[in-house]
C-alpha cells in the first residue's frame, strides 16, 4: 500500500519512506493505512466517513511534510509534484468519502454544510502556504494576476452564457409548451446545434462573428470579432439552449392534466396556471436543465481558451504547448473543482425546489 | 335559476350538443346522464365556458354567461371533476382555498372557510389542513375536490363524473354526503354521469342525453315509469325498473296502522329496502319507526300493489 504512494522530483520517483525522516512520514503513512482499513468496513458508514477523513488528512500531511523536505538542497529550479500514487489514493479516499456520505443520505442543508466544510478546509490548506513548495503552486505564484483574470473570465463565460441561455430558453420553452407546432420545429433545430462538435463550433464562430464584426457598424466597438470573448460566449449560449428549452418543456408537461383542467375550471388565467401550477411542479426538472448547462459550460469554456476567449483554458493550452504538466493542471484542477461545486450546489437547489416534501410523495 | 337556451356545439361535421333547452331550479340537483359521446360533458363544459357554444346561450339568474369574461365567470361556478384534479404541490388547505384566494378573500376568512368545509365533509380540520393530496385516501381526495369546488359559495356547482374513480362502497357514501351537504347548503348542482343508478339516487331532476339531444328531462320517478324513448328505457334497464321505482318511494308513503314482527325500519328508508327485508327474513310486513317510536307497518302486499300501479 505504501508502495503506491510515490513522490517525483524532477522526474524521478521518490518513494514515500524516502521523503523525509521516518519520524516525519510515519504518522502520515499510518493515517493513510488506518483510513483505508476503516474504509473497507462496508455497512458501517460512520467508520467509513472517519476513515476517509483520517486517510485524506494523512495524505495531505505527507504532501505538506514531504515537499519542503525534498526541496531542501535541491536547488532553486527544482520542482516537486505529487505522482500517480498520490492521485490514486486521493481518488480512492474521495470516492470512499462521497459514497459513505451518500449512504447516510444527508438533507440539502447538511449537504450544503458539508460542501462548505470541505471548501473551507481546502481553502485553509491553500491559504496557509503549506503546499506552496509544490510545483503547481509555483506555477500559480508566477501567474497570480493572470489566474484571477482567467478565473473571472471563466466564470463570466460559464455563468453569463447560462444566464443568456436561460433568458432566451425559458420564454422559448414556455412558448414551445403552449404551441405543439413550434415545439416540433424548435427542438430538432436545437438538437442539431448540440451535435456540432465543440471544436468545430468554436471554429465556425470565427468566420461568422468575424464577418459580423467587419460588416455591422458598431459591432466591433462592442467587442464582436472572430476571436476572443464574443465567439466563445455565443458558442456556449448555443450549446446551452437545447438543455434549457427541452427541460423547460418537459418540466411544464409534468403537471397532471386533471390538475390543469381543474385550474382552468376554477377560473385561473393562463398566466396564473403557469405561475401557480405548471412552474412550481416543473421547477426541479427545469433546474436540472440548468445544472446540465452549467456543468457542461464550465467544461466547454476551457476550449474557449483556444480562440482567445480566456478562462482556465488559456493555461491548459499554454501548458500543452510547453508540455508543462503542472501548467495544464493549473488550468484543469480549478475547472474540475468549479464544475463539481456547481453540480453539488445545483443538486441542492433542485432538491429544495421539490414542490412536495419527499417523504410524503 | 339556470336557463339553458337552445345550446348547440358543432365540431367540424359532428354535432356534439344539438339545440338543448332546459331550466334548472335553484337549490336542486340535476343529473345529466348518457352514454359516452352523448354530449353530456360538452353540455356541462359550455355552462362555465370551458367550451364556447356554437350557438345559444346560458343564463344564470337571468344574466347571460356571455356577459362575463370566461375566467371571471368560472370563479363564480364550482367545478369538480373525475380524479379530483387536486394540486399535488399544495396542502389540503391551499387546495380548498384556491378559488377564494383568486377572488381576493382575506387570509383569516379563507382559513375559517377551509375549516368549515373540512368539518362539513367529516374531516378533522387540525388533522387534514396541512396534509398533501398524496397523503389522502381516494375518498378523502374526492371530498377535498368537492370542498374546493364549494369553497367560494358558488351560484352553481358543476360536477363531471365526480365519483367515477371511487370503488362502489366509497361511492355510495360520497353520494350520500353530497346529498346531505346539498340539502344543508341549498346548493344548485349539475352533475354528469353515465350511471343511471347514480342519476336516480341523486337527482331531483334527471336529463337523459343521446346523440347530442336531450331526449327526456323529468323527475327520476317519471324517467322510470314513463321513459320517453326506447333509449331511455334501455338506460333504466327493463329488469330493474320496478326496483328502481320502489327505491324512490319512502316507507312513510305506504305506512299503515298495525303490528309487525322483527326489527323496525326508519320511515325514510325506501320501499326497495323494505321489500328486501321482507324477502330475506320471510316476513309479510315490517314495522316502521320514526324518531325512535313505532308508527305502524308496511306490508309486502302494499309494496306489491304500489309497484303494480305502473303495470
Amino acid at each position: 500500500m505504501t508502495l503506491a504512494a510515490n513522490r517525483i522530483v524532477a522526474g524521478e520517483g521518490v518513494q514515500v519512506w524516502q521523503l523525509a525522516t521516518l519520524a516525519e512520514t510515519l504518522p502520515g503513512i499510518a493515517a493513510v493505512g488506518a483510513g483505508l482499513l476503516l474504509g473497507v468496513q462496508a455497512g458501517r458508514q460512520r467508520l467509513r466517513v472517519a476513515g476517509a477523513i483520517i486517510g485524506l488528512g494523512g495524505l495531505f500531511w505527507l504532501l505538506m511534510r514531504g515537499a519542503p523536505a525534498l526541496m531542501e538542497g535541491a536547488g532553486e529550479y527544482a520542482r516537486v509534484s505529487p505522482a500517480l500514487g498520490f492521485w490514486c489514493l486521493l481518488l480512492i479516499l474521495m470516492l470512499l468519502l462521497a459514497d459513505a456520505l451518500a449512504q447516510r443520505t444527508p438533507g440539502p442543508v447538511a449537504r450544503a454544510g458539508l460542501l462548505a466544510a470541505v471548501l473551507g478546509t481546502l481553502g485553509l490548506i491553500l491559504w496557509s502556504g503549506a503546499l506552496s513548495p509544490l510545483s503547481i503552486m509555483q506555477e500559480y505564484a508566477g501567474r497570480r494576476d493572470g489566474f484571477a483574470d482567467a478565473a473571472l473570465r471563466h466564470l463570466a463565460l460559464a455563468f453569463g452564457s447560462l444566464a443568456v441561455a436561460a433568458g432566451i430558453g425559458f420564454p422559448l420553452g414556455i412558448l414551445c409548451h403552449r404551441k405543439a407546432g413550434l415545439r416540433e420545429s424548435v427542438l430538432p433545430t436545437l438538437s442539431l446545434l448540440q451535435t456540432i462538435p465543440s471544436l468545430a463550433m468554436f471554429g465556425l464562430m470565427i468566420p461568422i462573428l468575424g464577418w459580423v464584426g467587419d460588416s455591422v457598424p458598431g459591432a466591433r466597438a462592442l467587442g464582436i470579432a472572430g476571436i476572443g470573448f464574443a465567439p466563445a460566449f455565443l458558442a456556449l449560449v448555443l450549446y446551452s439552449l437545447l438543455p434549457v428549452v427541452a427541460n423547460t418543456v418537459a418540466g411544464l408537461a409534468a403537471a397532471p392534466p386533471a390538475a390543469l383542467e381543474a385550474a382552468r375550471g376554477m377560473g385561473m388565467t393562463p398566466g396564473q396556471r403557469l405561475w401557480r401550477v405548471e412552474l412550481p411542479l416543473g421547477l426541479p426538472v427545469i433546474l436540472t436543465g440548468l445544472r446540465i448547462v452549467l456543468v457542461q459550460n464550465i467544461g466547454l469554456a476551457v476550449i474557449a481558451g483556444l480562440i482567445g476567449g480566456g478562462g482556465f483554458g488559456t493555461f491548459v493550452f499554454q501548458g500543452l504547448n510547453q508540455t508543462a504538466t503542472d501548467l495544464i493542471l493549473l488550468g484543469a484542477l480549478p475547472t474540475v473543482a468549479l464544475a463539481l461545486v456547481s453540480a453539488i450546489v445545483m443538486d441542492i437547489l433542485v432538491e429544495l425546489s421539490r414542490p412536495i416534501p419527499k417523504d410524503t410523495a | 335559476m339556470i336557463e339553458i337556451d337552445d345550446l348547440t356545439k358543432i365540431y367540424g361535421d359532428a354535432t356534439a350538443v344539438d339545440h338543448v333547452t332546459m331550466t334548472v331550479e335553484t337549490g336542486t340537483i340535476t343529473v345529466i346522464v348518457g352514454t359516452s359521446g352523448s354530449g353530456k360533458t360538452t353540455l356541462l363544459r359550455m355552462i362555465n365556458r370551458l367550451e364556447e357554444p356554437t350557438s345559444g346561450e346560458v343564463r344564470i339568474n337571468g344574466e347571460s354567461t356571455l356577459a362575463t369574461k370566461p375566467h371571471l365567470l368560472r370563479r363564480r361556478i364550482g367545478y369538480a371533476i373525475q380524479g379530483h384534479g387536486l394540486f399535488p404541490h399544495h396542502t389540503v388547505a391551499r387546495n380548498i382555498g384556491a378559488v377564494p384566494q383568486l377572488l381576493g378573500w382575506e387570509r383569516d376568512k379563507i382559513r375559517a372557510r377551509v375549516d368549515e368545509l373540512l368539518s362539513l365533509f367529516s374531516m378533522e380540520p387540525a388533522a387534514f389542513r396541512s396534509r398533501y393530496p398524496a397523503e389522502l385516501s381516494g375518498g378523502q381526495q374526492q371530498r377535498v375536490g368537492v370542498a374546493r369546488a364549494l369553497a367560494s359559495r358558488p351560484d352553481l356547482l358543476l360536477m363531471d363524473e365526480p365519483f367515477g374513480a371511487l370503488d362502489p362502497i366509497i361511492r355510495a357514501r360520497a353520494q350520500d354526503d353530497l346529498r346531505r351537504i346539498q340539502r344543508q347548503l341549498g346548493s344548485t348542482i349539475m352533475l354528469v354521469t353515465h350511471d343511471m343508478e347514480e342519476a336516480i339516487r341523486l337527482g331531483d331532476m334527471v336529463a337523459v342525453m343521446d346523440g347530442g339531444k336531450l331526449v327526456q328531462y323529468a323527475t327520476p320517478a317519471e324517467i322510470i315509469a314513463e321513459p320517453a324513448t326506447p333509449f331511455v328505457a334501455e338506460m333504466v334497464g327493463d329488469v330493474e325498473r320496478p326496483l328502481r321505482l320502489l327505491s324512490l318511494i319512502p316507507l312513510s308513503e305506504l305506512v299503515e296502522d298495525g303490528e309487525a314482527e322483527g326489527a323496525a325500519m326508519p320511515a325514510g328508508a325506501s320501499l326497495r329496502d323494505a321489500l328486501a327485508a321482507c324477502l330475506w327474513t320471510g316476513r309479510s310486513a315490517v314495522p316502521v319507526e320514526k324518531d325512535g317510536a313505532t308508527i305502524g307497518r308496511v306490508t309486502f302486499a302494499a309494496i306489491r300493489a304500489r309497484a303494480e300501479l305502473h303495470a
